[in-house]
């Protein structure tokens, strides 16, 4: 942020900023802070905070283990039902949080928008932190599942990173598309809600996806989620769960197009949004 | 002298839909409901009329540095237009400028500020958003508290702070910025006086230091004051170049002559949510009789015509008539919550009335605003510059004397004895 350069600034009427992602460099200590801003009000009201990020999870895990593991009796590989369940609920509960709050992070920060200049992109990107928070708490909640369970994780789970990576990309790439079509649009924040729940019914959380029948599992991987919870099955739970290469291939091809797409999209929108919002 | 800003040419388009008044964004739903009409009623044209609005054409302007430039102009003529262009909230439409040095503007103080942090926290937050570093931030940490008297309240949430505190807060981080360029719209109406005295004094030092400040206000005593030269905007366009005090005296003409003819129900430079619209104002004398004049010292009824929009009555309205003299000091502010006289309105037209006894003004001219909300919750119309009224001879004291205009407007009896 300190501009120690003396460069002249120009302005031009209709010419995209060149020095765009150096301003966006420059304003990295702008991400810090609002990150730890959302963070800090997230967990002021520290009782909800927490318990918000623990009750979330475990209550999810038990609806769903029942549901699908006792009522529906669908197969676990060789890992409890529980274990089975809240492995996928970690990136998508990431995925989840992730995306509503980023998509309404450019009007929930109207005034700020109308009223300075930043990079608007930072706004979106910093929610993926809080999210970020969320899903260290619940992995330590995995930990304690675990040993509950007496359950050793694969050696495979050096990996998790990357596929936590990969969820990243989904959700920041999906969060700076729905963030900008939510200001062109003031009722769409009615419909990120429902393409969250609609992505729960159809992303493997409650079940394994080696339930679903080898032909359909091409297209089923179309939903980048797939690539994402398969993954960390695969490096959590390791024995039992096979490894379907070709649908994490198009789920990361998926997952960065929508990447790169919504970084088009934002960018192209981004000039008028202090006279929209 | 070396250049610190250069415009050439700027222009800014808004586009207006005359069909989509009633809604200020787009929503998804009439996008659709709108094409599938279309697709069912080819033939109709249901095509919006767009028209394009000009908030600011043809401007070309270079500042010195360490020039004082003040900006003014009637509602809608583009200053803080100008502004967002220049701290790049938004972006022109035509045109090019030139910036040499870091810039800052101070268009609202406080932005960013989150009412569950403590001050600490937001003095971080805040001079991160205006673009601090966390090392000049540190650095200027006790400077910043310093200056807004808050020491003792550091660890205490914003939410818990009273108004003053909060703005002193957050123009003290914003005042420590040390910026090459500085652009201030309106933040001097906040705050106590002698606060307000330390954020001009905080300018000065800033302007003395060489840098160059852009200062848009509708005080006139203070861009009088602070400034060393001055712009006129009028409906987007540059009209005048100069000295202070000649382009104050255009802008009072350009004042008086864009309201003069305007009826007020026509008036769109208003905001609030219209609910109810002052539509007409007259000035009646005790014997209700229309007047043009005033004198000091006689008894008026201020009369504002409103149409109520919706379908209901109101209760607990707030009504205000703000009086400001030519350099929009205020000097008078009647407000029916003052007095707990809060109205009720009805449905469809009707009258307001606000009667002044004893009109404690001197000769001379002045405007008003009429401000309209509903108990501190809703702007429901808000029209500044109304209008404009003289007081003309009369007598206040009963001396004959009609007090020194030129050195104080307001008159006030008092007794004088010695012991």
């Amino acid at each position: 942020m300190a501009q120690k350069d003396n460069d002249f600034l120009i302005i031009e009427a209709g010419k995209a900023e060149k020095h765009y992602f150096k301003d966006l460099w420059r304003y990295r200590e702008l991400f810090y802070f609002l990150s730890w801003r959302d963070i800090l009000v997230r967990y002021k009201q520290t009782v909800i905070g927490i318990a918000w990020s623990v009750i979330r999870p475990i209550i999810t895990m038990v609806v769903f283990t029942i549901v699908f593991g006792r009522i529906a009796n669908l197969p676990s590989a060789d890992a409890p039902y529980p274990i089975l369940v809240f492995t996928a609920l970690l990136p998508w509960l990431f995925f989840s949080s992730a995306l509503s709050d980023s998509s309404n992070s450019l009007i929930g920060n109207a005034n700020m928008i109308s009223k300075i200049y930043f990079p608007r992109m930072i706004l979106p990107a910093s929610t993926v932190i809080v999210a970020l928070i969320d899903f260290f708490i619940s992995f330590i909640l995995l930990g304690i599942i675990m040993l509950w369970y007496g359950f050793v994780p694969s050696w495979k789970i050096v990996f998790v990173p990357l596929f936590l990576i990969l969820a990243m990309i989904v959700s920041l790439g999906a969060g700076f598309f729905l963030s900008a079509l939510n200001v062109k649009y003031r009722d769409f924040k009615y419909i990120v809600p429902f393409i969250i729940q609609f992505g729960l019914y159809v992303s493997p959380v409650g079940f394994s996806s080696d339930i679903i029948p080898q032909k359909w599992r091409f297209i089923y991987s179309i939903n980048p989620m797939v690539g994402v919870i398969d993954g960390f099955r695969w490096s959590i739970i390791g024995k039992g769960v096979e490894f379907y290469i070709p649908g994490f291939l198009i789920s990361i091809f998926l997952a960065i197009s929508l990447f790169i797409i919504g970084i088009i999209y934002f960018r192209k929108t981004e000039k008028t949004f202090a006279d929209r919002i | 002298m070396k250049t610190a800003i250069g415009i050439e040419n700027l222009g800014k388009k808004y586009i207006i839909s005359h069909q989509g008044q009633a809604h200020q964004y787009v929503a998804l739903r009439d996008v659709i409901s709108d094409s599938f009409k279309k697709l069912v009623k080819p033939k109709k044209s249901m095509k919006l009329q767009r028209e394009d609005f000009w908030a600011l054409r043809n401007l070309s302007l270079q500042i010195d540095v360490g020039e004082k430039l003040g900006v003014i102009g009637r509602n809608g003529a583009g200053k803080t237009t100008l502004l967002k262009i220049l701290s790049r909230i938004t972006s022109p439409s035509e045109g090019k400028i030139k910036l040499n040095g870091r810039v800052s503007s101070l268009l609202e103080v406080g932005t960013g500020f989150h009412p569950e942090l403590t001050g600490r926290e937001n003095i971080y937050l805040n001079g991160a958003i205006l673009g601090l570093s966390r090392k000049e931030i540190k650095k200027k940490f006790t400077q910043i508290v310093e200056f807004a008297e808050i020491e003792k309240f550091l660890d205490t949430p914003v939410k818990r702070y009273s108004s003053g505190m909060y703005v002193r807060l957050a123009f003290a981080v914003a005042a420590h910025l040390e910026p090459e360029i500085l652009l201030v719209d309106e933040v001097l109406a906040v705050g106590d006086i002698q606060f307000q005295k330390k954020c001009l004094d905080k300018m000065s030092d800033i302007s003395r230091e060489g840098r160059t400040v852009l200062f848009v206000s509708h005080n006139l005593t203070a861009i009088e004051h602070f400034c060393s030269r001055c712009i006129l905007l009028q409906s987007g366009n540059l009209i005048l170049d100069g000295n202070v005090e000649s382009v104050i005296e255009g802008y009072i003409k350009d004042v008086r002559e864009g309201t003069k003819d305007l009826i007020l129900a026509d008036r769109i430079d208003r905001t609030g949510s219209g609910k109810i619209r002052a539509v007409d104002f007259k000035i009646l004398d005790s014997n209700h009789n229309e007047v043009i004049t005033m004198k000091s010292g006689e008894d008026y009824y201020f009369e504002i015509d409103y149409l109520n929009n919706s379908e209901d009555n109101f209760k607990n309205i707030v009504v205000s008539l703000d009086i400001f003299d030519d350099k929009n000091s205020g000097l008078l502010l009647f407000r029916t919550n003052f007095t707990n006289n809060n109205l009720e309105i009805k449905k469809r037209t009707g009258k307001i009335f606000c009667k002044v006894n004893n009109l404690p003004l001197a000769p001379g001219n002045y405007h008003f605003s009429i401000f309209i909300s509903f108990a501190d919750s809703e702007i429901l119309d808000w029209i500044e510059d109304t209008g404009y009224f003289t007081v003309e001879g009369g007598d206040f004291f009963g001396t004959g004397s009609n007090g020194l205009p030129t050195h104080c407007k307001i008159l006030h009896k008092a007794e004088w004895f010695t012991e």
